[in-house]
């Protein structure tokens, strides 16, 4: 400080410094989900997964996005596809975190829904975290059809399904 | 200030296509990536050409306009970047993306860039999320938005002697009639200075006809090198200077009534070469990124534009204001007057953060050696 007429040097009154600055910022957003997305989540509300087919590659993916990440053009035929899958892969969740709403250990898995040539997470249950495989046929449960709304909250988890695992060969590309 | 040299291009690079979304206030219905794929469609197609003749990807954007992370990344599905492509992306408007791809072209690896950038302003509060670009300890928690610091500008402004609210709204009005010219605009009348000056105070001294609209909007530029491209453009705009300079983020210690940083980067341009000892630079169309219309008669200054060149025919950013976009628009706009005949000189000028803190001076010419042919 050289005005010391004016200014208090702080450190010298015995003050503590200021070595934290707390600045509360909040800003809200309206989220615009899209053309292919609304069609996605509509389909939610209705209890089915919508996905889309590139017009150039005929690869079918879900969500879909409206383009082809491939070919960088605009997805327009709309596909159903069923309730079952495949998990791809998957991590075990050991730790715990702020937030956390599922009992550890759960299951994280990339599921590649039958007819898709995407995969996408979600939750695995109904069967203890040691015996979920790569391959592992798996099923989507709901919320009650009371409860649907236009969100993926729609889908609870995924459940094995007792079939036969999955050749590692009909998945092994979406790995 | 003194003069920094010039640094003209060793290669000769040219924006070869320009391609944009119609300026909106919002877009209710396609997310970021649907409003992109028909742009970079146009984009590619003007010129007869598809993705696999790209040598390099670069687009400009900003996260806390859509508030949503890596934003960037899902845009890049409206382009396909499968074989996997060269890409980078710079958070900032896409004229700087376009100075990215320009200077690698200059390295003469690749010999084509397509550059992108798109904005949507109308997700979230534009006023807050553009308070968040100020000093995070002092000033950003104050929540000054970006209105009430173009009209401390404004009134430096009218302090100094240099301009009146008439100025300001003769630049408006001009502006607005422009851009009954541009199908792409967003604020488009024929309204007079009087007019104007009935309007409403937004914040004085700015009148609410001074203020650039919230726009939601995309632009697509392809620049290409040398012989690529002649090949395929017929009349290329050749960049033949580009520069950009910041100055100090503290608005105190800045003179907000000037911008040095313009006049910089326009003579490290090389803008400045034919027009030396303070001379006014004669080109013949400007597209100046002046997103309040008193900053234009700032960039005017700093750029020593001649009266004679015509400002902004496009509309300008008082026309249509895409965060992101408007700065790269202004390039393409330039030089879509290039590549259509009606130019043979142009200067093009992008901004960033508040109260022209940062800008960007890119001079364009029917002829790779700028406008006396030199080096063509």
């Amino acid at each position: 400080m050289t005005d010391a007429g004016t200014h208090t040097d702080v450190g010298a009154t015995g003050e503590a410094p200021v070595t934290t600055l707390s600045t509360p910022i909040r800003v809200e957003y309206q989220y615009t989900a899209g053309l292919a997305q609304s069609r996605y989540l509509h389909g939610m509300a209705d209890g089915k997964f919508l996905g889309q087919r590139c017009p150039k590659c005929r690869q079918v993916y879900v969500p879909p996005r409206g383009s082809c990440p491939t070919d960088g053009v605009a997805t327009t035929d709309t596909v159903e596809l069923g309730n079952t899958g495949t998990v791809t892969t998957y991590c075990v969740v050991n730790v715990p975190f702020q937030g956390q709403s599922i009992e550890i250990p759960y299951i994280c898995a990339q599921i590649l829904l039958d007819g898709a040539n995407i995969a996408f997470m979600g939750l695995i249950q109904e069967i203890p975290a040691d015996q979920v495989r790569m391959g592992l046929r798996v099923e989507a449960v709901w919320v009650d059809r009371s409860e649907f709304g236009l969100t993926s909250a729609n889908v609870r988890y995924f459940r094995p399904t007792g079939e036969p695992d999955a050749e590692y060969e009909t998945f092994k590309e979406y790995l | 200030m003194s003069a920094t040299p010039a640094r003209p291009p060793v290669r000769p690079v040219a924006v070869v296509s320009v391609a944009q979304s119609k300026a909106v206030r919002r877009e209710d219905h396609r997310n970021e990536v649907e409003m992109l794929m028909p742009v970079v469609t146009e984009v590619f197609a003007n010129i007869g050409i598809t993705k696999s003749d790209i040598g390099f990807v670069c687009s400009g954007s900003t996260d806390y306009l859509v508030g949503a992370p890596f934003s960037f990344v899902m845009a890049l599905d409206a382009v396909g970047v499968w074989p996997p492509m060269r890409e980078s992306h710079v958070e900032m408007d896409g004229a700087w993306a376009l100075y990215e791809a320009w200077t690698l072209l200059q390295e003469g690896e690749v010999d084509t860039a397509l550059v992108y950038s798109f904005g949507r302003s109308s997700p979230s509060d534009l006023q807050r999320v553009l308070a968040l670009q100020l000093d995070p300890y002092y000033m950003a928690p104050m929540w000054p938005d970006p209105v009430a610091l173009a009209a401390l500008q404004a009134q430096a402004l009218i302090d100094a002697g240099r301009a009146t609210e008439r100025d300001f709204a003769t630049v408006a009005a001009r502006s607005r009639r422009d851009a009954l010219g541009n199908p792409n605009a967003q604020v488009a009348k024929d309204q007079t200075v009087e007019d104007l000056l009935t309007d409403d105070y937004a914040v004085a001294p700015l009148r609410r006809h001074t203020l650039p609209p919230v726009t939601d909007g995309v632009a697509a530029v392809v620049i290409a090198a040398g012989d690529r491209a002649r090949q395929l453009c017929e009349r290329p705009a050749w960049i033949t200077g580009m520069d950009h300079r910041i100055e100090a983020h503290a608005l105190g210690a800045r003179d907000l009534t000037r911008s040095p940083s313009t006049a910089s980067a326009a003579s490290a341009a090389g803008l400045f070469d034919g027009a030396a000892g303070g001379g006014a630079l004669h080109v013949d169309v400007a597209e100046l990124h002046a997103p309040f219309a008193h900053q234009e008669l700032i960039v005017r200054d700093a750029l020593r534009l001649a009266d004679s060149v015509a400002v902004n025919p496009s509309g300008g950013a008082l026309a249509a204001n895409a965060l992101m976009v408007a700065g790269l628009l202004r390039i393409g706009e330039a030089a879509g007057r290039i590549m259509d005949g009606s130019a043979a000189t142009a200067v093009a000028h992008a901004t960033s953060g508040p109260c022209l803190q940062q800008n960007l001076v890119c001079a364009l010419s029917a002829t790779p050696g700028g406008a006396d042919g030199k080096g063509a």
